[in-house]
């Protein structure tokens, strides 16, 4: 691997990796790249094989079949200790016996460095994570937030050109996980390690990730930035599980240029073609449907299904309301402050333009994975 | 809770009365230990140390003391290690299997004492282990055994050995893993494990009056061999100076326990 000097961050290859328990398949045939100093999501259901992959990168699961490069170097049968990969795990993991400071110094302990350069570095790590203050306390008189800082301090003081984060803010409440957000940006900013992090919320992912793997039954469905999935997911499992969105099925009919959807009695068409076996589906983001009292002849795109409002909810910036269409299927609509405000049983029109539809194939695993 | 004040009394007085029941048989040896005549009559008469002196010259004595001394020192440090080596073992073994040995090393708590002296005196007389350091070694490391194993046993369950894994990730092989978190965080049980070990074998005394010998005797079949050819307030003194040292030696390793435990938590 070429490695500029400010790059300090390892790239990691994954190539077909699969690991099997039993006749479970944990793993099925993973592909994975990540780029040196990249900050890299592994998002997914419980379950999906996102966290199976991360102990396979850090040493703690060998895999069954595949090949795994961090660095340039083939680490499969390398035994965790020897990686020398950083790990956060969502439970903290400090050493109890241990104060904060000798936690921190553990790893640097273990690599025979000298008492002098240790505590320095022991107390730059600890400043990263602003946690300097404590380097006497035991873990246990430490609340949660500042555990898991101690514990990425712990993780990141041996300068591993990889920091692993497995649900790392999953036991926090959300105020202090969205601030911590924040601070694992800044220290991933300030240090240039590659970080893989593992979690079920896709608005954390979003909010960190400079690319996101879409994980589901133990395959990636794919990868990419968070505007990738959310303009363009190549599944309708990754289309519904990042952000919002309305999903509509009826008989289909296609020519060569367009396919148009028959939902209970209305028609709706979008200009692509669809590709593939299964019979398309309509995807639609909240901000691309458009919500109208019927009868007015205002045309906001050239698609037209009437409905009935089942939910709305207040935002504060706008409102977000949950439609009924005629097949009983709910649509996903946002809408503005200066628009129109609707109340539960109005009817209602949700206009969209068909080109703003994406059409995926019907995948009716997504809906039971999703739940 | 609320509760009568007359139920407080009655609550009182019965625990009052059963704690005396458990200890008065034990405390009255103290007395007796300071006896003036030469018999083990109760309530004593006058007062006099020579009892005490008496065991500390008298070789017959001391000899025992030093041999269960030295047979409960090396049973101790025995047991403990091949105890802790398997509460590990099943620790990490699948439930069933585990289950079973489990069973097996605790057999010498359930088996009743007679039977295994039985056994182990007629395998000794072929072994020409009767009346040996090595023989009461031997017998009492098995007796000790599973005190160790439920000790150690009891701390690896509450052990959290994800800190094993965070341990490999910060670049521990396993032996360094074991000995800066494994060994420091499951030292309380191992620690009561090996007093327990300790007082099992030093006052050990069913499988010793089998297999001992004039040549070769325990300070608890020295009490016994003491008592049932005269009434020699020596044993009282005996009695006394245990009472004090398994007193301090058990108190000590519960406050070390209960001190541990309130830091790591």
């Amino acid at each position: 691997m070429s490695e500029t000097g400010k790059q300090r961050g390892a790239a990691i290859d994954l190539s077909a990796v699969s690991k099997a328990y039993g006749s479970f398949r944990a793993l099925d045939d993973i592909s994975l790249h990540v780029e040196p100093g990249e900050f890299m999501t592994l998002l997914g259901p419980s379950g999906s094989g996102k966290t199976t992959t991360l102990n396979v990168i850090a040493g703690f699961t060998e895999v069954t079949s595949g090949s795994l490069q961090v660095g340039g170097r083939s680490v499969v049968g390398v035994p965790a200790h020897k990686r020398n990969i950083g790990v956060v795990f969502q439970h903290y993991a400090l050493f109890p016996h241990m104060t904060v400071g000798r936690n921190v110094a553990y790893p640097l302990s273990l690599r025979g460095i000298a008492k002098t350069e240790r505590e320095a570095r022991v107390k730059r790590a600890l400043d990263m994570v602003r946690m300097a203050d404590f380097a006497h306390r035991y873990p246990s008189e430490l609340s949660g937030g500042q555990q898991q800082r101690v514990a990425l301090a712990r993780a990141i003081v041996f300068d591993p050109p990889l920091l692993l984060m497995d649900e790392p803010l999953g036991a926090l409440d959300k105020k202090l996980r969205e601030w911590l957000q924040l601070e694992i940006k800044r220290i991933h900013r300030e240090l240039g390690t590659t970080f893989v992090y593992v979690t079920h919320d896709q608005e954390e992912a979003l909010v960190l990730s400079d690319r996101i793997a879409v994980f589901n039954r133990g395959k990636i469905e794919q990868v990419g930035t968070g505007r990738d999935l959310y303009d363009a997911p190549a599944t309708l499992f990754v289309g519904r599980f990042i952000g919002d969105s309305t999903v509509l099925r009826g008989q289909s009919r296609g020519d060569g240029s367009s396919t148009a959807l028959d939902i209970a009695g209305e028609t709706v068409t979008a200009p692509h073609k669809h590709a593939g076996g299964s019979p398309p589906v309509m995807l639609l983001r909240p901000e691309k449907l458009a919500i109208r009292r019927p009868g007015l002849d205002r045309r906001d795109g050239d698609n037209r299904l009437s409905g009935t409002i089942s939910e709305a909810i207040y935002l504060g910036s706008g409102s977000k309301y949950e439609v009924r269409l005629r097949d009983g299927s709910t649509a996903i609509v946002r809408s503005t402050l200066t628009d129109e405000s609707f109340a539960i049983g109005d009817a209602v029109d949700l206009c969209f333009r068909g080109e703003d539809a994406k059409l995926l194939a019907d995948d009716s695993t997504a809906d039971t994975s999703l739940t | 809770m609320t509760m009568h004040p007359l139920t407080r009394v009655l609550l009182g007085l019965a625990c009052i009365l059963v704690g005396l029941w458990l200890v008065a048989p034990t405390l009255v040896v103290v007395p007796m230990s300071f006896n003036e005549n030469k018999s083990l009559a109760f309530p004593p008469q006058g007062f006099s140390w020579q009892w005490y002196q008496n065991f500390a010259t008298n070789p017959e004595w001391s000899t025992s003391f030093f041999n269960s001394l030295k047979v409960a020192t090396v049973v101790a440090i025995l047991a403990t290690v091949l105890g802790t080596l398997a509460a590990f073992g099943l620790d990490r073994m699948r439930a069933r299997p585990a289950g079973l040995l489990r069973m097996l090393l605790l057999t010498p708590m359930v088996v009743p004492g007679v039977v295994l002296a039985i056994g182990i005196y007629a395998v000794y007389l072929d072994a020409r282990l009767v009346g040996t350091m090595t023989g009461f070694v031997l017998a009492h490391t098995i007796l000790a055994l599973p005190f160790v194993l439920i000790a150690v046993q009891a701390s690896l369950e509450v052990f959290d050995k994800r800190l094993e894994t965070a341990a490999a990730s910060l670049g521990a092989g396993r032996i360094a893993t074991f000995r800066t978190v494994t060994l420091p965080l499951i030292a309380p049980g191992i620690l009561s494990g090996l007093l327990f070990a300790f007082v099992t074998s030093f006052d050990e005394i069913i499988v010793s009056l089998f297999i001992t010998s004039p040549y070769m005797k325990t300070l608890p079949v020295q009490i016994f061999t003491s008592i049932t050819r005269d009434a020699d307030p020596t044993v009282a003194a005996v009695g006394t100076i245990l009472l004090c040292a398994t007193t301090i030696l058990i108190g000590g390793g519960l406050l070390l326990l209960g001190r541990d435990r309130r830091s790591s938590l």
